[in-house]
């Protein structure tokens, strides 16, 4: 197995850790937290795939996409943050109400 | 000369479609800058968006499709504009109800929360029209996520507790899929080092490409897109953030989520699944799933709405159900495209009038009596008669009873159906559209009764109600417009759409 193939399977174990945490986790916190992690794996396969073969000079377009993609997760978690706060100070708890509690 | 040189290579439609990008984003800005003349500038901006999707509208009538390479750069490494015409009813659909909910929006919002509105709901503009005009997957990535941050924003306006759960739940939904969706794109980006709709579309059909494409890669790109996709339209049973979401929201918001946001997103599925994945999905299991999750859709959706006690959750089940019928489309079109793809058009855009209609009613309603108890609606029929005649308008295009938008989906989509002889699909059409008589009429009925508990009435004003009258009269006459309508459904360009009569 050549690097780049390795940290791409990083890159999807990443992802997946991040899908599991977002899943059971209750904690709003926790939730972006992982959503965190599932855009870091993201841009590793993104980057550990842009270099196709070893003898060729990697591809610079998945760099472009990858700070494409670096702003749009911080614009999210800035705006997931403050709605956890707006959330936390109306319901005193930083959790989702369940679906069955209405 | 130099001009003329320049006009000769900037043609009228490439300035149409970049106005359609530049003009609500430099309207987000003024709005930002200029917070005490928002209401003018938004109600100015989506206006002169109006306008702009027609002259786009004209040029693509007379050129047929179109592609524009921004700056010069095109495909491969560039970002392309692409219109046909899909793109423009989509896009004249958002312009249409997007202006009706603007007018709505100026008498609805008091000033300290329209300053908030205004700046928003044209990022979420900006964010459509560029999503409707995008030729590249990764672009389409990036106005996904400008669309749902905008969407989750204009969810939590209000700042009360049921609107910032429901703004949470969205924007977790919404983040989960367009990470999903971006690791699809990155694994089609390895596969075979394009981002361009017609580029991989072209890889992926060529014969000797045909091994290549059935890489685990490219299948497990189609399912991360695929259910990204599907979780942001809300289809069963992926929709449980939308009532929540939907119900919790202001009307004119509301409106715009259930009419254009998840409408957006299903665009997106529809291009990709008839383009790029056709040779993939064609004929396979996979549009059979689909058709059976839109099936499971109508009904739940439409059960769920006939047990709801307050009217925006009732509207918004609805919508849960109607999405179910844009799904049909894909068991139904791989045999024969054409009718199938005329039917979606049409349900796509009737839906989108009916129920953008409907929400504003709901919020006529709601400034009324100050709730949405339908059990408590007080003999609406009489006392704000407009508002009475655009829901039943509206519901009778939901419903698919002639002369209506919607009748003229449904009967295409019914027609399709019986000539294929799946018995199945008729059955659930119509037991949703009697599903849909149920709750519509249940609404109704109650408009009729005196309340047990009678409440202060408030005054809602003229253009509130007029808005919601036009737009649900629209849903109606589009019922006598299919030609036309049709007819722009066929600009189309032979790269970019194979098989089906796009």
């Amino acid at each position: 197995m050549n690097p780049a193939n390795f940290y791409a399977l990083v890159g999807i174990g990443l992802f997946c850790i991040g899908l599991f945490g977002m899943i059971i986790n209750s904690h709003l916190l926790r939730k972006i937290l992982a959503f965190n992690i599932m855009g870091s794996g993201v841009f590793l396969v993104l980057v550990a795939l842009g270099r196709r073969a070893e003898n060729l000079p990697a591809d610079p377009v998945p760099h472009a996409m990858v700070i494409t993609g670096i702003v749009v997760a911080v614009s999210a978690t800035a705006l997931a943050l403050t709605l956890m706060i707006k959330v936390a100070t109306q319901t005193g708890q930083a959790t989702l109400p369940d679906e069955d509690d209405k | 000369m130099a001009i003329e040189n320049a006009l000769m290579a900037f043609p009228m439609a490439s300035i149409w479609a970049v106005t359609l990008v530049l003009l609500p984003l430099a309207g987000v800005i003024c709005c930002f800058l200029l917070p005490r003349i928002s209401r003018t500038l938004g109600l100015f901006t989506s206006f002169a968006n109006l306008i702009s999707v027609s002259g786009l509208g004209w040029q693509l009538l007379e050129h047929g499709s179109y592609r524009h390479a921004v700056g010069g750069w095109g495909a491969p490494l560039g970002i392309e504009l692409y219109a046909d015409g899909l793109s423009l009813l989509m896009l004249a659909t958002t312009a249409m109800v997007g202006f009706a909910i603007s007018v709505y929006s100026t008498a609805y919002f008091k000033p300290a929360v329209g300053v908030r509105f205004w700046p928003i709901w044209l990022c979420l503009l900006t964010a459509l029209n560029t999503l409707f005009l995008s030729a590249d997957i990764f672009n389409l990535y990036v106005t996904l996520e400008l669309m749902g941050l905008s969407a989750v924003a204009l969810t939590a306006l209000t700042g009360s507790k049921e609107a910032l759960n429901g703004a949470m739940r969205y924007l977790l939904a919404s983040l989960l899929a367009s990470l999903s969706y971006l690791l699809g794109v990155v694994l089609l980006y390895h596969s075979f080092g394009s981002v361009d709709i017609s580029l991989l579309t072209q890889q992926m059909q060529a014969p000797s490409a045909t091994l290549a494409a059935a890489t685990p890669a490219v299948w497990a790109a189609l399912g991360l897109m695929g259910a990204g996709l599907m979780l942001k339209t809300a289809i069963f049973p992926l929709h449980f953030w939308l009532p929540p979401a939907h119900g919790s929201a202001p009307a004119p918001v509301s409106a715009l989520l259930s009419a254009l946001v998840i409408k957006a997103s299903f665009y997106i599925l529809l291009r990709l699944w008839f383009t790029l994945f056709e040779p993939l999905v064609d004929g396979e299991a996979i549009n059979s799933l689909l058709g059976l999750l839109g099936c499971a859709a109508i009904l739940w959706g439409s059960v769920q709405a006939i047990r709801q006690t307050r009217l925006k959750l009732l509207i918004a089940y609805s919508t849960v159900a109607q999405i179910g019928y844009l799904f049909l489309v894909f068991p139904l079109a791989s045999n024969m495209g054409s009718v199938a793809w005329n039917a979606i058009a049409y349900l796509i855009i009737s839906h989108a009038l009916a129920k953008s209609a409907m929400f504003l009613c709901a919020g006529n309603l709601l400034r009324f009596g100050g709730h949405d108890r339908i059990a408590d609606l007080d003999r609406v029929v009489q006392r704000l008669p407009l508002t009475a005649a655009a829901f039943a308008l509206a519901g009778v295009s939901i419903m698919g009873i002639p002369p209506s938008g919607g009748f003229i989906g449904k009967w295409l989509l019914l027609e399709t159906a019986i000539i294929q002889g799946r018995w199945d699909l008729v059955a659930v059409i119509i037991i949703g559209g009697l599903l849909a008589a149920v709750y519509i009429f249940k609404v109704i009925g109650y408009t009729f009764s005196p309340a047990q508990i009678t409440h202060e009435a408030h005054n809602v004003s003229a253009r509130m109600q007029w808005s919601a009258l036009l737009l649900a009269i629209g849903a109606v006459l589009l019922g006598f417009l299919s030609l036309p309508v049709l007819s722009l459904l066929n600009i189309s360009d032979a790269t970019i759409t194979s098989g089906v009569g796009l």
